[in-house]
């Protein structure tokens, strides 16, 4: 099995513990997203498991094999492609695919075939002849995928590689990605800081916090369950709305979160709905095409200054006049809570 | 009122000021010499006297049957290269070793940096005693030390003396070959060399198959500057040697003042120092070259 298993794995840089007794299963065949704000230990993490890194302490297995001592990253049966891509600028496309194949002492005959048939896969046979800055972004990122895949590594491991795209072509860009795994179906492990493209890429996500990963799951489970404030809040876009109510038919010091897109005016639901009801003082309303934003606080019960923020899908037209106080609701299946003092989720 | 059109504003005006003492420069102590050079190659002057008279291919005739002359010719060319050689060796080691990061790299740093610093005469009389051929330290290390039997007259042989002078050269333009060469491994992205890690590329594949292409560009400057100090210099081989022994040392630029200024046959100088021009002629065409290539490089990106 060609899975990557860690185990309490730490990384001290002089005071900083950029990577704080990681455990980490991942398994063969699946795409695990690292997802987390700069400086959360992620790229670490993945620098240690390409073994560019030499962890402080715990282990890392790929494929069975522990590989934390001395095991350089050409013996580790990985590939991995940076945010920069570093094609070899002095070289041609076929002479970057053909690189690790030559470090890899393949003969040369093997090695312009293997280079033909990946390039093919991607779709860059005609690029082979050209230096990469003669390739757009797009192509460049196709170019340095391939090099890594050509050697059928047992890991592929991916460093924010859709950030240096620009906005239009991330979208097929990360559909291509995701669709080469698909098809390859190598365990692949990629590092981002892009909640969206973490939640569009991985058939599980991990989510780091100061060196610790907080949640692993399913994109729906970290979005619908998140284990506590840290996650409800990185995930999803706008965060999640976090609201001491003092409610007294709630223990004391819970947090009530809910999702912007279920806080939503009173009459859009069906009367006889389980919702919790607020009223909601509308500061400002932004409207954005296919959405709206609106800015407010809770003014009934406890209330608090917190801004709260409702996203109203285009579909309901109701006007929302800024500056009134409306009736809005969250459906109670949609209400989630925490530790007002832990941050951890409480069930209720 | 309408403010007046000042002086800095006209700018047709204020550039031809502003390129005037550039130009000037150029004119006056670049130009005129060098055309003056190649008039009196041509002519019988002297020093003694301010009139000359037109010599034809005289001088030129009377040097290239000259085997002292040939000699210098010979020797210019071993010296730029073999001083360019060894630099490159040496700077490409240096720079690995200075991009390391270890106690006491300041100070390492600037003991390196001190050839470059030190005016070439007195560098020149320093390592002239440590080839002296009583006191040499060279010997004395060599003998110590068991490599050495016999003794080595540095300075009285004739290819010893040419290494010597080698040794010097290089030893004068390392540092700053050192520096370049740093600057351009530290312009190699560490992404590049992370890459060629992961690609399972060892320290040697490393070096000559990514690291070196890319220093190559960065290279070559520090080579065409090198060539550009050793093939012009005076004062190293006037000091260490004065050409000798029996004018078996001679380079171009010793040669010159040799005959030229010392002799008083500017005619004869002249047409000797023109023969540096081939040299010059070939590393100012080259830096021409990698400075258009960088720049339509850069255009390309």
């Amino acid at each position: 099995m060609a899975g990557v298993d860690i185990r309490n794995l730490r990384k001290q840089f002089g005071d900083l513990c950029a990577v704080d007794g990681v455990n980490l299963s991942i398994r063969e065949g699946e795409f695990l997203v690292l997802l987390g704000p700069s400086g959360c230990g992620k790229t670490t993490l993945l620098r240690m498991i390409a073994g560019l890194e030499r962890p402080t302490g715990g282990e890392i297995h790929i494929a069975g094999e522990r590989v934390d001592g001395d095991v350089p990253p050409r013996a580790r049966g990985i590939a991995m492609v940076f945010q920069s891509y570093a094609l070899y600028p002095h070289r041609t496309v076929f002479q970057n695919i053909a690189f690790p194949l030559e470090a890899s002492r393949l003969p040369r005959t093997q090695i312009a075939e293997k280079v033909q048939r990946a390039a093919d896969m991607f779709g860059i046979s005609r690029y082979l002849d050209r230096y990469p800055r003669q390739l757009s972004g797009g192509e460049r990122q196709r170019v340095a995928l391939c090099r890594a895949l050509v050697r059928d590594p047992k890991v592929f491991l991916l460093d924010e590689p859709l950030a240096n795209l620009d906005a239009k072509l991330r979208n097929t860009a990360r559909d291509e990605l995701k669709r080469f795994q698909r098809q390859i179906r190598t365990t692949t492990v990629l590092v981002t800081h892009d909640q969206v493209e973490a939640m569009g890429l991985g058939d599980r996500i991990a989510i780091m916090d100061r060196g610790k990963v907080r949640q692993v799951g399913t994109p729906e489970e970290v979005y619908e369950d998140p284990v506590d404030t840290f996650v409800a809040t990185f995930v999803g876009q706008p965060p999640m709305n976090l609201l001491d109510l003092g409610d007294p038919a709630l223990p004391p010091r819970t947090l009530l979160g809910f999702r912007p897109e279920h806080f939503l005016p009173r009459s859009v639901f069906q009367p006889d709905e389980d919702v919790r009801a607020f009223r909601f003082s509308v500061r400002r309303v932004e409207y954005l095409g296919s959405d709206r934003y609106v800015y407010g606080s809770i003014s009934d019960g406890a209330a608090t200054d917190t801004t709260v923020i409702a996203k109203l899908p285009a579909t309901i037209a109701l006007a929302i006049p800024e500056g009134e106080q409306q009736e809005f609701a969250v459906p109670r299946r949609a209400l989630r809570y925490f530790d007002a003092a832990t941050g951890s989720s409480r069930k209720i | 009122m309408m403010e007046r059109r000042t002086f800095a504003d006209r700018e047709e005006v204020l550039g031809a000021v502003m390129l005037a003492p550039a130009l000037a420069y150029v004119i006056v102590l670049v130009g005129v010499p060098f055309v003056l050079a190649i008039v009196l190659s041509f002519s019988n002057a002297t020093a003694g006297s301010l009139s000359f008279g037109w010599a034809g291919l005289g001088n030129y005739a009377a040097i290239l049957g000259d085997p002292i002359f040939l000699r210098a010719l010979r020797n210019s060319a071993v010296v730029t290269v073999g001083t360019q050689l060894l630099v490159v060796i040496l700077a490409t080691a240096a720079a690995q070793v200075f991009r390391a990061t270890f106690r006491g790299k300041r100070f390492a740093r600037f003991v390196l940096l001190l050839p470059w610093a030190v005016p070439v005469s007195l560098a020149a009389i320093a390592w002239t005693w440590i080839f002296d051929s009583t006191f040499s330290v060279i010997n004395w290390t060599l003998k110590a030390s068991g490599l050495l039997h016999g003794w080595l007259y540095w300075l009285g042989d004739p290819g010893l003396a040419l290494t010597a002078i080698i040794i010097v050269q290089a030893w004068r333009i390392f540092p700053f070959a050192t520096v370049i060469v740093l600057a351009g491994l530290a312009s190699i992205p560490q992404e590049i060399v992370e890459a060629a890690v992961v690609d399972g590329a060892g320290f040697w594949r490393r070096l000559f198959q990514v690291e070196l292409p890319l220093l190559l560009p960065v290279v070559a400057v520090a080579v065409l500057f090198g060539v550009v100090y050793t093939a012009t210099d005076l004062g190293v081989v006037y000091i260490l040697t004065g050409g000798g022994p029996a004018n078996t040392t001679h380079v171009l630029p010793t040669l010159a003042f040799q005959r030229g200024i010392l002799g008083a046959d500017l005619g004869q100088g002249a047409a000797i120092a023109v023969f540096l021009l081939p040299f010059l002629i070939v590393v100012a065409v080259a830096m021409l070259r990698l400075a258009r290539r960088a720049e339509v490089g850069g255009a390309a990106r």
